[in-house]
């Protein structure tokens, strides 16, 4: 046990080092830093004295090593754009998004769970059958779209809810929240489904697969023989056995509901972190797209970290098979 | 299409198996015995449970419908939208045909630029498919040869193809996609920057989906390596890059057709939003995901159409071509029949 976790810890440095190294090259390699920073008229001796204080002269071993610690420090430099340090502006924009990927999760799973038990146990009927069309449609629509949908209908056609922004926010320990006012639960609404739909139809149908599976399962025979409520077998033993993979699904799309959210911020305008993300891209602002590569490769790293670590501590069977995996 | 490998080799083979003792022996003559491939298509397992499946025949039909109009766009579409000279501000804004206003003349209504709606959505539909199509043949290119060698070869160069795999797989392919779009287009300067859009796009979503064949193709590669065939063609002397492409290949050919029609609609949904966010292709040789984004503008002053109708045309394209790589991943997965 505490070898698989050394070596999967040792793993993930190892990725979030590549990825650092990566970044770096972008931020190093990409357009000048120092011609991004100067006007036109800086003369080149102040160019070349702006290079050797920002240590861009050194060797690129020391470089590398000065990036990785400041990043560790989260110190990502000034925006080229904004001519702001990056991690602030990051920070600012964190609350925005993580309000908005929580919201969408919670969406999808207490809208997904229910309509996957509901097919699962009513293969046949007429509902079940408009849910997996539903689905279908879902995981075929590409973001952006259902975005455009919801927004053309909503905010468009019957004007009840907000296209675009947050709304009010209100600032509780620093934490700027849209979740206290009205127009700020308003403005979320849009998104999160927009943002969640995908994620919704993924839970649904993994519920209703494991649903399937585990009514033919010897124990829910056994249930049934001994006479329990309809009720009791489908929720207390059936449902309770599909939540552990649901639970990981779930776990793991958190960081792709993260890295989607670049594209509803946009639809709607939502000021969050993937807008400024994409912002940056269009702008080539390299030190905001390093720092957002690396903080979202720190997500990912550290989730799956997480999701590993629970499942071998879940199921002993996995134990068995990593120990003569590699 | 024609028929993959698998299912067709327990197909109808039979009465070309040479004459079983007592037959009356009827000599070859010609073609007229031997079934022509259209027949061998006809007669084979996967045309059978096609012609079971109506809402596939329609995904199909609606597929190559697309593909077709994709093709004949500067034959058959009523304007040329990027011909400058026949497009006309006056005609600019007009809304479809069924509308108070409408005319025959522009049957999805027009643009800003006086741009006929269903003329941009036909040449849009050519762009889409073409990046799909190219970024598809790409990312299965280069994850069928790092499948095969990773496969083949083994050891450490096996290891290091399928770390970079498993570290590529952690992250969404969208976002490497953007990564990798946002960095070129970063190194390349301004003016280059528009007209080798296309080929950029197609390199960012080939390099974001090459994971997936080269993990099929190679564990096809593991199990069809210790056959008989690959053991003879070896003895016989020939070489490892031969036994490879010559005979190892087409046996795992199966699962990467599977991969592919599916990845098409991905591909296809990657260069779209890619083009909404603004990072792909350039208005001026818009694409429906271009389209939708300048038609986005217009949403809030009642022009509906103008990005409506390109993302309608976007949602059933990709639609039917999941459909069909839904029917095709279980028509060729003897498991699941």
């Amino acid at each position: 046990m505490l070898a698989f976790v050394v070596r999967r810890l040792l793993q993930s440095i190892i990725v979030m080092f590549a990825v650092g190294l990566i970044a770096f090259l972008l931020f190093r390699y990409v357009g000048d830093p120092v011609n991004q920073m100067v006007g036109i008229e800086t003369t080149p001796a102040e160019r070349e004295a702006l290079r050797e204080r920002l240590g861009l002269n050194d060797h690129i071993i020391v470089q590398f090593w000065r990036f990785i610690s400041s990043a560790a420090q989260f110190d990502f430099g000034t925006s080229y754009q904004f001519k702001q340090p990056v991690a602030g502006m990051i920070l600012d924009r964190l609350p925005a998004t993580l309000e908005l990927s929580i919201m969408s999760a919670l969406f999808a799973l207490f809208v997904g769970v229910p309509m996957g038990v509901y097919t699962g146990l009513n293969r046949q009927s007429w509902l079940s059958k408009v849910f997996l069309a539903v689905s279908l449609i879902g995981i075929s629509l590409p973001t952006f779209l259902i975005g455009i949908l919801l927004i053309f209908v909503f905010a468009v056609q019957l004007q009840v809810l907000p296209s675009f922004g947050r709304g009010e926010t209100v600032e509780v320990l620093g934490w700027s929240t849209g979740l206290l006012t009205i127009s700020g639960l308003k403005a979320l609404i849009l998104p999160s489904i927009t943002l969640g739909l995908f994620q919704m139809t993924l839970i649904m149908r993994l519920v209703r697969s494991e649903m399937l599976e585990v009514l033919r399962t010897d124990y829910i025979k056994f249930a049934r023989a001994r006479g329990l409520k309809a009720s009791a077998i489908n929720f207390g033993h059936a449902l309770k056995n599909t939540l552990v993979p649901v639970i990981t699904i779930t776990g793991l799309q958190l960081g792709s509901v993260i890295a989607f959210a670049i594209i509803t911020e946009t639809v709607f305008q939502w000021p969050g972190m993937g807008l400024l993300f994409l912002q940056s891209v269009q702008e080539v602002d390299i030190p905001i797209m390093a720092a957002y590569l690396l903080l979202i490769a720190f997500l990912f790293v550290v989730i799956n970290l997480i999701v590993d670590l629970l499942y071998v501590t879940v199921d002993p069977r996995i134990r068995i098979d990593t120990s003569q995996k590699m | 299409m024609t028929t993959p490998t698998q299912p067709s080799s327990n197909t109808p083979q039979a009465p070309l198996a040479g004459p079983t003792p007592g037959a009356p022996h009827v000599p070859p003559s010609g073609p007229a015995r031997e079934p022509g491939i259209i027949a061998r298509a006809l007669d084979s397992d996967i045309w059978y449970s096609f012609t079971r499946s109506p809402l596939t025949m329609v995904a199909a039909f609606v597929t190559f419908a697309f593909f077709a109009v994709a093709l004949l766009a500067p034959v058959i579409a009523p304007q040329n939208p990027f011909d400058l000279a026949s497009l006309d501000l006056l005609d600019s804004l007009n809304p479809p045909v069924w509308t108070a206003d409408g005319s025959w003349r522009f049957v999805l209504g027009t643009d800003d630029q006086g741009r006929d709606m269903l003329s941009a959505i036909m040449f849009g539909s050519r762009i889409s498919l073409a990046v799909g199509f190219a970024s598809v043949a790409f990312a299965a290119v280069l994850g069928i040869a790092l499948g095969l060698l990773s496969g083949y070869a083994g050891g450490s160069i096996d290891s290091v193809i399928m770390r970079i795999a498993d570290v590529q797989l952690t992250f969404p392919a969208i976002l490497i996609a953007l990564l990798i779009d946002g960095t070129v287009s970063g190194l390349l300067p301004d003016v280059q920057r528009e007209q080798s859009a296309f080929w950029v796009l197609v390199v960012s979503i080939g390099l974001s989906f090459w994971v997936q064949y080269a993990r099929t193709v190679r564990s096809s590669v593991l199990v069809e390596k210790n056959k008989e065939y690959v053991q003879a063609a070896r003895l016989i002397g020939l070489s490892s890059l031969t036994i490879m492409i010559r005979h190892v290949l087409p046996n795992v050919l199966g699962p990467v057709l599977v991969i592919a029609t599916i990845n098409l609609a991905l591909a296809v949904i990657t260069e779209a939003t890619l083009s909404f966010l603004g990072v792909g292709i350039p208005p001026t040789q818009p694409s429906l995901g271009t389209l939708i984004r300048i038609g986005n503008n217009f949403l809030f002053s009642g022009e509906w159409w103008i990005t409506i109708f390109p993302g309608l045309a976007l949602a059933v394209l990709v639609l039917s071509v999941n459909l069909l790589g839904d029917w095709l991943r279980d028509a060729l997965n003897p498991k699941l029949r």
